[in-house]
């Protein structure tokens, strides 16, 4: 069996399961914050790209111009006004708070729309494709997923590293207190964080519409990715979340070459023995208490 | 430059410090000393804002700031070095430095000044500050502080669980902080150290003002202090 094709694929799937556990690993494996919502408001703002298209016939990377900042600034909202508020000591208001968050959302996407899946297209792009050397051929719109991917995590990664702003996310993840006697609202330094998470998963919300398809429900699914993506990649490091998209995208498209019924599971298994042998994940950082 | 009176703050419905009065001038220094649990640290928390007053007014430069947030205190010039140092330890000493420009304060402080201040803070500059000694940590907060370039610096227990030789180094470079006309409220358990540095002292006894006032008797200090009748 031909191992090669299948690898390569999994690298560009693992490109898609990146620039979705992007923002994740921002606001959950540098600061902290669980948001089990996360999913659904990637599946939120691919409806969003959906209405802005049907209402102006435009295609959905214009849509994006619309609805990544408009994510953006209802991420900093939610955050002042609801998210702020289950942050403390312990993790479970927070756990509670966007769980019903994400039910508020399936159901509201159920209201106004329909359990049908749907797709948002790019027309020719979406089928096209090219020759890679070794007669690999891979389509031009998952190699462009996977490009924007490093890019995204990338830029995020020189940020929280190099960055005034990038030092005080890291500094209010140790401790809010002691960044207010920096002169630094931490309320702020939250807000902006989640904004910057709620746009990028709105482009990987959109993304992933057009590389397969969408429903009401199919945000639990993305979450679950995008969490092992960033727990194998080791919490806090943003481009061990890049490699541990890529092995969980290798996992499930090497599974499905043996048993293609089994794609899921066989992503979920590598997962699981990461968590056994490796747990602290790719960048082998110690996890604070 | 600072004016405290009658001030009351509590943690829920524990009193912690009731009704105290006290004021520091520019390029002045007013150490607050007492035994564990009288109050000190709450009171420095209190004036610079990480704890709500119930009553009384803090006035800074002529401005009530009773009600304004612990960052917007920082950004009118209250810089607190809190007790246990507070660093940030994920992040290196220099990045802990920095994390001090938020406050967009300028003036006399810079890095290449609080590396001279302090140059064995400069020598582990890239080093987490988890990794770090309790000295040079504390060290470290200080230079920290002093980089929001403060009108006011409120020391929290700059001594504790430090050795004799550290803590007699560190109290050595406040005369150059207050020569930058930088006011200085500290708070120190050890009453000799706290005398040698301090024009005035004010003593508190379970949250309340015991003895305040300049060239005290220690005979006077120890009854205050411990809250005992004076023979």
């Amino acid at each position: 069996m031909n191992l090669l094709e299948p690898i390569v694929q999994g690298i560009l799937l693992g490109g898609l399961y990146a620039l979705f556990a992007a923002g994740l690993s921002l606001m959950f494996g540098v600061m902290r914050i669980v948001n089990l919502a996360y999913g659904d408001f990637a599946v939120l703002a691919a409806y969003g790209a959906l209405v802005v298209v049907n209402a102006a016939l435009i295609n959905p990377l214009l849509a994006l111009v619309v609805v990544a900042p408009a994510m953006a600034a209802l991420g900093y909202v939610l955050q002042r006004t609801v998210l702020q508020r289950t942050l403390g000591i312990s993790p479970l208001p927070s756990l509670l708070v966007t769980f019903g968050l994400s039910i508020i959302i399936q159901n509201v996407l159920l209201l106004f729309g329909s359990a049908d899946q749907q797709r948002l297209t790019l027309g020719g792009i979406d089928t096209a494709s090219v020759t890679l050397p070794l007669d690999i051929t891979v389509g031009v719109f998952p190699l462009a997923v996977f490009v924007l991917a490093v890019v995204v995590l990338g830029v995020l990664s020189w940020v929280t590293a190099k960055t005034q702003y990038g030092r005080l996310v890291r500094a209010v993840s140790d401790d809010p207190d002691t960044v207010m006697l920096q002169g630094a609202n931490p309320k702020v330094i939250y807000g902006i964080a989640t904004a910057i998470a709620f746009g990028v998963v709105a482009i990987a919300g959109v993304a992933a519409g057009i590389q397969t398809s969408f429903s009401p429900s199919s945000g639990s699914m993305l979450l679950i990715f995008a969490f092992e993506a960033v727990i194998i990649g080791g919490l806090g490091s943003l481009w061990g979340t890049l490699g541990g998209a890529v092995i969980l995208g290798v996992a499930q498209t090497v599974g499905a070459a043996f048993a293609p019924a089994q794609q899921i599971l066989a992503g979920h298994i590598v997962f699981l023995l990461f968590l056994a042998f490796l747990p602290s994940g790719l960048s082998r950082r110690k996890v604070r208490a | 430059m600072l004016e405290v009176s009658g001030l009351t703050a509590a943690y829920g419905q524990v009193t912690a410090i009731r009704d105290i009065s006290l004021s520091v001038d520019a390029g002045g220094i007013l150490a607050v000393i007492g035994a564990n649990g009288a109050g000190k640290s709450t009171l420095l928390k209190t004036v610079a804002g990480l704890l709500p007053a119930t009553s009384g007014t803090i006035v800074f430069e002529g401005e009530d700031i009773t009600r304004r947030s612990a960052f917007d205190r920082v950004r009118r010039g209250i810089a607190l070095v809190p007790e246990g140092r507070r660093l940030f330890p994920s992040l290196t000493v220099q990045e802990n430095l920095q994390t001090a420009f938020a406050s967009k304060r300028t003036g006399a402080w810079t890095l290449d000044t609080v590396y001279d201040l302090f140059p064995l803070v400069a020598e582990r500059r890239q080093r987490r500050a988890g990794d770090l000694s309790g000295g040079e940590q504390q060290a470290t907060a200080i230079a920290r502080a002093l980089l929001t370039n403060p009108k006011l610096l409120l020391l929290d227990e700059v001594s504790l669980g430090l050795a004799p030789a550290i803590i007699a180094d560190l109290y050595s470079r406040l005369p150059e902080i207050l020569a930058q006309g930088t006011g200085i409220l500290l708070v120190e358990q050890d009453v000799s150290q706290a005398m040698k540095v301090a024009d005035s002292v004010h003593c508190l006894l379970q949250g309340a003002t015991s003895l305040t006032g300049k060239n005290l008797a220690m005979a006077d200090i120890s009854a205050a202090y411990f809250g005992m009748e004076k023979k």
